[in-house]
């Protein structure tokens, strides 16, 4: 139901209001704040660095796959769920002067009270550091006043499953469920062996085809294999080398994050 | 007239872990610098017994742009890590960043390149220092974000291209402590409050953190620092590549290493990269328009050179093509000494441009083309670190596969 609504049946006082939100570098963020205090987007973009028209709505899509909360129900409980780890949150130093403040635990038809030490419990029992912001200033962000809440915006975004279309090839996604919306697809995409094969393969021939022309032809003759030859090691070496390293750290990453979570064998 | 030369002569030029600056806002004079620090200028030559040439029969490759053409230009010990590397016996790298802001650019990227390439080329282990604790002290940050930069500029560290499997990457936040604090022991003990203010300038309103910090960046010098790297490799020796800024730091720790019965570290060290703006212009976070940034777009960078790098051009074309350009503070020729890996090429830019045959936009034209494919390189590289890589290579972990 909507803020209105609850007003109906909690009263007045420390209601919330809850916005999903997303920047243009698909980082998702949950402003919670009393229902009265006055949330302006443009101001929050520039003081998390984002410039002006840098923070929208988040697409529904993105409270189920992300929040795990239905359409009206955005909440701070909401972190409690792995999808959400990359979320961050901003709350608002008003809640600190309620005595009781009213959130959806994951569903909307239900409001719980807390005062801001439940909150913080919560917060920080799902390794989440508390901090309330003062949402309604509007201090100047320039050259010289670096944006004031730049340290909230999460250093990991998260791309969701139908906009990964430029990134994942029709082999990786056809018949895949829904990919954990992590960076472990950005990994899946590089560790597959086809995509590195392919890249090196398209990068030589495009190098040796444009070698090949009627000039060099009469040039070389006979030896233009070995002139082709020296120029792909030339121009194409360091290229190569870049993205087999890239290749290999990906690769040993996702081994070390597998030895990580290991069972050993039970005896 | 001699006494007011004099006069400005006294205005040395400063060169320190916190600040690089110019006599009189002039170039910085390099080899008085070797001079007052007392190190050794690398041999450039064509010798045989050359710096240059030993690594090259060394590592049977061609050495890096940086080391041909002088960026790396002094040392310490050099000779020592060659001789031993002769006979067979290993050494590992360390080098390091402070993480002071989220923006990096070129210069801060040169002693990165240049370390992946002695990884590459010798096949020797490699740690890396965030001195993150080193920035929370001097720039007043808070230890949350002072953390968080050190996480994001291990990313674009990353990006360089260090091979997971041979490179340990560490802050001092979460790395400090056990063995490392041992060592961290050892040398403050050996180093008097009046010596380190002598070697710092530190003043009796500097706060005991900063006074008692010089030992964090003096350890990962010695291998037991590293118990699960280098356990039973007590003797490993260290080379330290690093701007020639940072040398104080490491002649204190080569005073303490033989009372501490370690070997001294040796070290090799870089130029500073100069800013768009020219020598005597200073690279600031706060200007953009300073310096390269490695998340600039192909047009940034083309906006960049094109309106904001310090030409030698004249300023008519035809006095340009009478008197040619002035190549000592053109930037463009300077940055391509830096990135154009072509010898043959560099050298015929430089003799067109200084005949005054080639313009000055050509030359920016190149170089345009050599940064931009740089840092779209870094930035493929860059989308490709995850958070999990990230915490792999700051694990502390064994590296079982570091010396092949």
């Amino acid at each position: 139901m909507t803020v209105e609504e609850q007003a109906n049946y909690v009263g007045n006082v420390g209601l919330s209001k809850n916005l999903f939100l997303k920047d243009k570098k698909h980082r998702y963020y949950i402003v919670s704040a009393l229902a009265h205090t006055n949330v302006d987007l443009k101001v929050l973009s520039q003081r998390l660095g984002l410039g002006k028209g840098g923070l929208r709505m988040a697409p529904e899509e993105a409270l189920g796959e992300i929040l795990q909360v239905p359409l009206g129900s955005v909440t701070p409980f909401a972190l409690v769920n792995e999808t959400a780890r990359n979320v961050s949150l901003l709350l608002d130093q008003g809640f600190r002067t309620q005595e009781h403040c009213f959130f959806h635990p994951l569903s909307n038809d239900i409001s719980i009270s807390l005062n801001t030490n439940g909150l913080d419990k919560l917060l920080k029992s799902i390794e989440k550091e508390p901090t309330y912001v003062d949402l309604e200033a509007s201090p100047l962000v320039g050259k010289d006043q670096p944006p004031d809440l730049a340290a909230f915006v999460p250093s990991t975004s998260m791309v969701l499953p139908d906009t990964q279309a430029e990134v994942s090839s029709s082999k990786t996604s056809a018949g895949n469920q829904i990919s954990p919306v992590s960076t472990d697809s950005k990994s899946i995409t590089v560790t597959d062996v086809g995509n590195f094969v392919d890249e090196i393969l398209e990068k030589t021939s495009t190098l040796c085809l444009s070698e090949i022309t009627e000039d060099s032809i009469k040039q070389h003759g006979g030896k233009l294999g070995d002139v082709i030859a020296n120029s792909i090691r030339k121009h194409l070496t360091s290229d190569l080398k870049n993205l087999a390293t890239i290749f290999k750290n990906t690769a040993y990453t996702e081994g070390f994050n597998a030895g990580t979570k290991y069972q050993p064998k039970r005896l | 007239m001699e006494n007011k030369d004099e006069k400005n002569g006294e205005q040395e030029q400063v060169v320190n872990p916190w600040e690089v600056s110019a006599k009189d806002g002039g170039k910085i004079d390099y080899d008085k610098l070797i001079d007052k620090f007392g190190c050794q200028k690398l041999d450039q030559s064509s010798s045989e017994l050359s710096h240059v040439k030993r690594v090259e029969r060394l590592t049977g490759r061609p050495a890096h742009v940086f080391l041909r053409r002088g960026v790396f230009f002094a040392h310490r010990d050099f000779d020592d890590i060659l001789n031993a590397y002769e006979r067979g016996e290993k050494f590992y790298l360390y080098t390091g960043r402070g993480p002071s802001s989220e923006a990096l650019h070129l210069g801060h990227l040169v002693p990165f390149m240049f370390t992946k390439y002695l990884q590459d080329a010798f096949k020797v282990p490699l740690v890396i220092q965030l001195t993150d604790d080193e920035k929370c002290m001097w720039k007043n940050l808070s230890v949350e974000e002072s953390q968080r930069l050190a996480r994001e500029n291990a990313k674009d560290i990353i990006a360089c291209g260090f091979d997971i499997s041979k490179t340990f990457i560490f802050s001092d936040f979460d790395y400090v402590g056990g063995a490392f604090y041992k060592n961290m022991v050892k040398v403050a003990k050996c180093v008097t409050y009046n010596k380190v203010v002598g070697i710092f300038g530190f003043t009796g309103e500097d706060h005991i953190g900063k006074v008692s910090f010089p030992p964090v960046q003096a350890v990962p010098s010695f291998p037991t620092s590293f118990p699960h790297l280098f356990s039973g490799k007590d003797n490993l020796r260290c080379l330290i590549p690093c701007a020639i800024d940072q040398d104080p730091y490491f002649r204190m720790t080569r005073d303490v290493a033989p009372r501490i019965g370690y070997h001294k570290p040796a070290l090799i060290e870089s130029s500073f990269f100069p800013a768009l703006q020219g020598e005597s212009g200073k690279m600031s976070a706060s200007d953009p328009n300073s310096a390269i940034y490695v998340t600039d777009s192909a047009k940034d960078i083309k906006n960049k050179i094109n309106k904001h790098a310090f030409t030698g051009g004249q300023e008519s074309i035809e006095k340009h093509r009478k008197y040619g350009a002035n190549l000592e503070v053109d930037i463009p020729i300077k940055y391509l000494n830096f990135f154009l890996e072509d010898d043959a090429e560099l050298e015929h830019i430089k003799k067109e441009y200084g005949a005054g045959h080639m313009l000055t936009g050509e030359v920016k034209k190149r170089l345009i083309e050599i940064l931009t494919e740089l840092v779209e390189r870094h930035q493929r590289a860059r989308a490709s670190v995850t958070e999990e890589m990230v915490d792999a290579f700051m694990a502390v972990r064994p590296l079982p596969n570091m010396f092949d």
